[in-house]
């Protein structure tokens, strides 16, 4: 079975992320850049499959700028077969269609029986990437799995719903995506970190892609900063704390 | 007036969503609401009669053997086929699992782009742009649609207040099941309904628990405090990862953004990711016995002290006061 899984290089949550507030895309200078938690579970998913089958090839892919390659150095080392990267100017601030419409053509070009993605990124949490990849490849989507059951049959998961949760099914090739609720992943061993610069890792263009250019995009007009939170009273508890504290609540009608 | 689709979701018992009502409210400020809603059955009078009281102007109930069976296609197919009736200027689903996949199919169907997770819509000299809470609030973004469909997924809670009341026309149509590329629904587990607690995305205080609650027994002490001051209960990633609590109450980057009037973090150390979910809560209250802790930060009022001593006062002190 081949499975492909989309990872994204986002800036680091732990961090305070920023904007540019003039273009309001990403400072990319203002925090590390790591591959987003949620990917990193989408891969552990893959590479159990492939522990349990070494039949099993996985390959990691990425679009981002040219340092995104770490993004998918990371995978390779955790034990990722191969890797794509599709890479270039043009794809600089492509929005969730653009960013769509050239996975899709370049799973065209890889192949594959299984996608797996996050269900929603970190930065962008617009959580409609693989919703995209899926309508362009007119394939099912079993998205926002809490868990799930991949077999050459097909994939069997539950899939977290609004009041509860689904239990949903669909056949090969298909697209998944995974929630938190997914094992968190392993980290690179050595022996991982030395064979992923030996693995394969293939650069892609959009113009090799040949993605149509969509006539619909996003734009953003406007970016404003909020003024951060200032910290208010803190009591050390004597004893009386919570009397203080139910006074302020009654004194700003909070209960 | 131009129409604007919003997709109403309605649950596998029949139930139609709570997040209809921002839906149609955001839908109400762009143009003229029409409901779309995918049934197996036609739709209840009282049903198109609720709708029309959150402001639809007209119901596009479409029916199909598919809803219920077939995974979020049924919505796509439908929301395609309004399309072709009401030429729409703008489409809005909740952002929910269903309401984005929806959207994401969409946008690559007809030609569209989409807008996540909006927290404001305005319609400026006819175009329509989407306002963007980023970054847990530290950014407030306005984007728009350049050259084809905007398609906008409206967070869950943000939108206030309620569009004029209406009486809803219903145009009735029959949808075939979608045969490519569809996944396939074996079954619905239903949460418990264990309380009649606000829901956590539009409560107006929300008690929420984090690690420092050491196990779900004690997890208790959290809904005793939500059910005194009538909150809804939140909690931490590592109270969820913990057992204590379900994951739907996970507030914070990857989980739920809350902006409520009162926000209490018990036991909660206020990693970035939590305050991203919550710190734009007009008023922040913290118990942390740990005085370095990051959620004093942004705490209107903290205080450092033990949780287990703290709480069960503050219980009974807001009893006192409010009888
Ligand atoms: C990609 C990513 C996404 C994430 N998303 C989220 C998210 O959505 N939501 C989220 O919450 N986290 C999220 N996290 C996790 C986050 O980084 C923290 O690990 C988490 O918020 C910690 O939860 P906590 O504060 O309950 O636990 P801890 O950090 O362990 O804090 C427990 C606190 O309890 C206090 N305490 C202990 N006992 C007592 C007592 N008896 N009385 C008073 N205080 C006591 C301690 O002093 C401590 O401050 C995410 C992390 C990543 C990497
Ligand atoms: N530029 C990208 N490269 C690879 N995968 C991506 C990219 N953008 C989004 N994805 C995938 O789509 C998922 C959801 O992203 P989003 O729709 O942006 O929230 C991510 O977790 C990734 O798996």
């Amino acid at each position: 079975m081949k499975i492909v899984v989309l990872v994204k290089q986002v800036p680091d949550t732990a961090e305070e992320r920023k904007l540019n507030l003039a273009t309001g895309q990403l400072d990319r200078e203002a925090t590390d850049s790591v591959v987003d938690e949620i990917n990193e579970r989408a891969l552990e998913a893959a590479l159990r499959l492939k522990d349990a089958d070494k039949g099993t090839e996985v390959v990691a892919m990425t679009m981002g700028p040219a340092d995104a390659v770490q993004a998918l150095r990371k995978a390779l080392s955790m034990g990722a077969d191969s890797a794509v990267h599709i890479v270039d100017d043009s794809l600089n601030g492509a929005d969730t269609g653009r960013t769509a419409a050239t996975l899709a053509a370049a799973l065209r070009v890889t192949g594959f029986d299984v996608v797996l993605a996050g269900n929603e990124s970190t930065d962008g949490r617009g959580g409609v990437v693989p919703a995209m990849v899926a309508e362009h490849l007119k394939l099912p989507l079993l998205g926002s799995l809490v868990s799930a059951d991949i077999a050459d049959d097909g994939v069997h998961g539950v899939r977290q719903g609004e009041g509860g949760t689904l239990t949903v099914r669909a056949a090969l090739p298909a697209i998944v995506t995974v929630t938190e609720r997914f094992p968190e992943a392993r980290f690179p061993n050595f022996k991982g970190i030395l064979t992923a610069k030996r693995k394969p890792v293939t650069t892609l263009s959009a113009a090799e892609l040949d993605v149509p250019a969509g006539v619909s995009r996003t734009v953003v007009v406007a970016t404003v900063e909020r003024p951060p939170r200032a910290a208010g009273r803190k009591l050390i508890d004597d004893g009386t704390a919570a009397d203080e504290l139910a006074e302020f609540l009654v004194a700003n009608r909070l209960v | 007036m131009s129409n604007v689709l919003a997709l109403i979701e309605v649950s596998h018992r029949g139930e139609m969503a709570a997040s209809a009502r921002g839906l149609l409210a955001a839908a109400a400020t762009l143009g003229s609401p029409v409901a779309v809603v995918v049934s197996a059955a036609p739709l209840a009078d009282d049903d198109v009669a609720w709708l029309g009281e959150l402001g639809a102007v007209r119901v596009y109930a479409a029916l199909t053997a598919a809803a219920g069976t077939v995974l979020v296609a049924p919505a796509v197919d439908a929301l395609g086929a309004a399309i072709d009736a009401y030429s729409p200027v703008a489409v809005l689903t909740a952002n929910s699992v269903d309401g984005r996949e929806a959207a994401g199919r969409l946008a690559v169907r007809v030609g569209g782009s989409v807008l996540a997770d909006v927290v404001q819509v305005r319609s400026d000299n006819g175009t329509v742009v989407a306002r963007h809470s980023v970054f847990g609030g530290a950014y407030t973004v306005d984007s728009v649609v350049e050259g084809g469909l905007p398609i906008l997924t409206i967070r869950q809670g943000a939108i206030e207040g309620q569009a004029p009341s209406a009486t809803a026309a219903v145009d009735e149509a029959f949808l075939d099941t979608p045969s490519e590329g569809a996944a396939v629904i074996d079954g619905f587990n239903d949460d418990a309904v264990v309380s009649a607690r606000p829901e956590l995305r539009t409560a107006a205080t929300v008690v929420s628990g984090g690690r420092g609650l050491g196990s779900p027994e004690n997890f208790a002490l959290v809904e005793q405090l939500a059910d005194t001051l009538g909150a809804a209960v939140g909690a931490s990633r590592a109270a969820v990862d913990a057992g204590y609590v379900a994951q739907t109450a996970q507030v914070g980057q990857t989980g739920v953004s809350v902006s409520p009037q009162l926000y209490v973090a018990l036991g909660i150390s206020g990693a970035i990711q939590h305050r991203a979910g919550m710190q734009t809560a007009k008023t922040i209250v913290a118990i942390n016995k740990d005085e370095d802790a990051p959620i004093f930060e942004v705490a209107d009022f903290g205080i450092v002290g033990d949780i287990f001593t703290v709480v069960p006062k503050l219980i009974e002190a807001v009893k006192a006061r409010s009888n």
